[in-house]
């Protein structure tokens, strides 16, 4: 065995054989990461064990998986109970397929969701129509667990999963002059059996402001409880705009148009004293027909249950209050 | 066979039927995701249904010549009152949580609720006047006359479903009653107009 010492005055360390600072530095940076990576795939696994305990993510096993990692978007994924699937599918606003709460879930399904094609036109650089596959890989879906209110006085708690449509919306690249966002839904009087009645204008279009369209909570959602959307709650693909009633929120969306004005959205066309083009949750300000300071839970509340307190903006008023600063919401509905 | 013994307990078992499946399928959870809302929504059409088949009683005996269906409009009557009483009583409970002062601030909000409720108070007053001694109390002429009141019940009954569903502008059950009670009640304006004119 050869031993060295210092005193072995000639012995050096060949310069070939000293790794150099830039390798060695580079090694750590890998380690760091490969741990990094192990202990991220832990958490994400962690956190879906966790969801799954929570019930978020429980599968009704209805149709084809579609997982989204928790989100980690502040107010993204509220603690509440989510609403049973049965119900959140069995009790739909979705005139296109009748306008009883019960008609959706049993007409919707002739609608022809494959293939889908979403146009986004307007004021963009870059106007594109993308498949619905093109949609689906566009960014990493996430699920997020919000509250829906109904501007009719009930609220759920749904797992959506997708992604903060600014994902898609940086990638069309809006001009400076596009101050809104339209969106237009399937209306093909074929599939959808209602579409053509004298309730609305057809198709359905709803509208956001570019601010509120960029909002990180603002949701392109492709599926829910950790699977594709049901037709009867807006497959393929739709809008979840949490802090807003539920109507503002388009189902199987066709096309997404920027503009400089502001769009003419159904509700608002149908009745404008009864529904603004805001249209955000607030408890202050009645429907004209009935109040909206209360909500029932469906499949929560009991029938003799007070009614829950409705919150400003839907509970979501620290991620959303600013984008209304100095705004009269009494008038701005 | 409407002189028999068994009509008026077999119309009784018919009218209490819609009340006896909706306690059952509240019991057994068949409401479906909001069983406040079709409670409250189940016991409003059966109270504008019993109203249709109560003012049909005169223009039924009188077309097909069978004075004994008066025997029948009083319990009809009675039962219009029941199903508005359910109607109010599900509304104050599933949707009021039977808050008076919150029923208060909503009749006088909401013009629906109040034209709901005025057919309420009115249908007491006839309820409370349907016994046969205060029917000879008030005597047959005042009496009748009080109780042509049903006709402003129908028009106000029909204007709260109206408004109810003016939300959806979904109207196509709205029509079916505005027709029917319109048939009914337009059966006895021409009548009236005849008799004057002979």
């Amino acid at each position: 065995m050869l031993i060295k010492n210092s005193q072995d005055g000639f012995s050096h360390t060949l310069a070939s054989e000293i790794t150099p600072q830039r390798v060695y530095a580079g090694r750590r940076d890998l380690i760091k990461l490969m741990a990094g990576g192990i202990a991220g795939a832990a958490i994400a696994s962690w956190a879906s064990r966790d969801a799954l305990a929570q019930g978020a993510t429980a599968r009704p096993g209805k149709l084809a998986v579609l997982p989204g990692a928790k989100s980690d978007l502040a107010g993204a994924v509220t603690m509440e109970k989510p609403t049973d699937y049965k119900d959140a599918t069995s009790y739909n606003n979705f005139y296109e397929f009748g306008t009883d709460k019960t008609d959706p879930a049993q007409n919707a399904h002739t609608l022809v969701t494959s293939p889908w094609t979403v146009e986004v036109e307007g004021l963009v650089k870059k106007p594109a129509r993308y498949t619905l596959e093109d949609l689906l890989k566009l960014s990493a879906q996430e699920e997020r667990v919000y509250r829906l209110r109904c501007v009719e006085g009930w609220s759920m708690v749904i797992p959506w999963v997708g992604y903060s449509l600014r994902e898609l919306i940086r990638k069309v690249e809006p001009l400076g002059s596009a101050k809104y966002v339209e969106f237009v839904t399937q209306a093909d009087p074929k599939t959808m059996p209602f579409v053509g009645s004298r309730v609305l204008d057809w198709p359905y279009v709803e509208g956001l402001r570019m601010d509120e369209a960029m909002h990180p909570l603002t949701l392109l959602s492709f599926g829910m409880y950790g699977e594709v959307l049901p037709k009867q709650n807006g497959a393929p693909v739709r809008l979840v705009v949490p802090w807003k009633y539920g109507f503002k929120s388009g189902k199987s969306l066709v096309k997404i148009r920027f503009t400089d004005k502001q769009p003419a959205t159904a509700w608002n066309k149908a009745a404008a004293n009864e529904y603004g083009f805001f249209s955000n949750v607030n408890p202050n300000v009645d429907h004209p027909r009935w109040s909206q300071a209360t909500e029932r839970r469906i499949g929560e509340d009991g029938l003799f249950a007070k009614k829950r307190k409705t919150l400003m903006f839907n509970g979501y008023e620290a991620q959303v209050g600013q984008l209304y600063a100095g705004m009269d919401l009494k008038k701005f509905i | 066979m409407l002189l028999h013994r068994a009509a008026k307990p077999v119309v009784f078992g018919l009218m209490s039927l819609p009340f006896c499946w909706l306690l059952y399928a509240t019991l057994t959870n068949q409401l479906g995701a909001n069983p406040a809302e079709a409670l409250i929504r189940a016991s409003g059409d059966w109270t504008l249904r019993a109203l249709c088949l109560v003012l049909a009683v005169t223009p039924l005996r009188v077309i097909t010549a069978t004075p004994a269906l008066a025997r029948l409009r009083r319990m009809l009557g009675l039962f219009v009152y029941f199903y508005v009483i359910v109607h109010l009583l599900s509304y104050s409970g599933f949707d009021m949580a039977f808050e008076l002062t919150d029923i208060a601030r909503d009749i006088a909000k909401r013009p629906f609720i109040l034209v709901g409720f005025s057919s309420f108070v009115l249908l007491t007053a006839l309820a409370a006047t349907s016994s046969n001694r205060v029917i000879r109390l008030l005597g047959g002429k005042r009496w009748q006359r009080l109780h042509r009141l049903v006709y402003l019940v129908a028009g106000l009954a029909l204007l709260h479903f109206f408004w109810m569903r003016a939300g959806k502008h979904n109207f196509a059950e709205v029509v079916v009653y505005a027709a029917i009670l319109s048939l009914l009640l337009g059966w006895r304006a021409v009548r009236l107009l005849k008799k004057n004119g002979a």
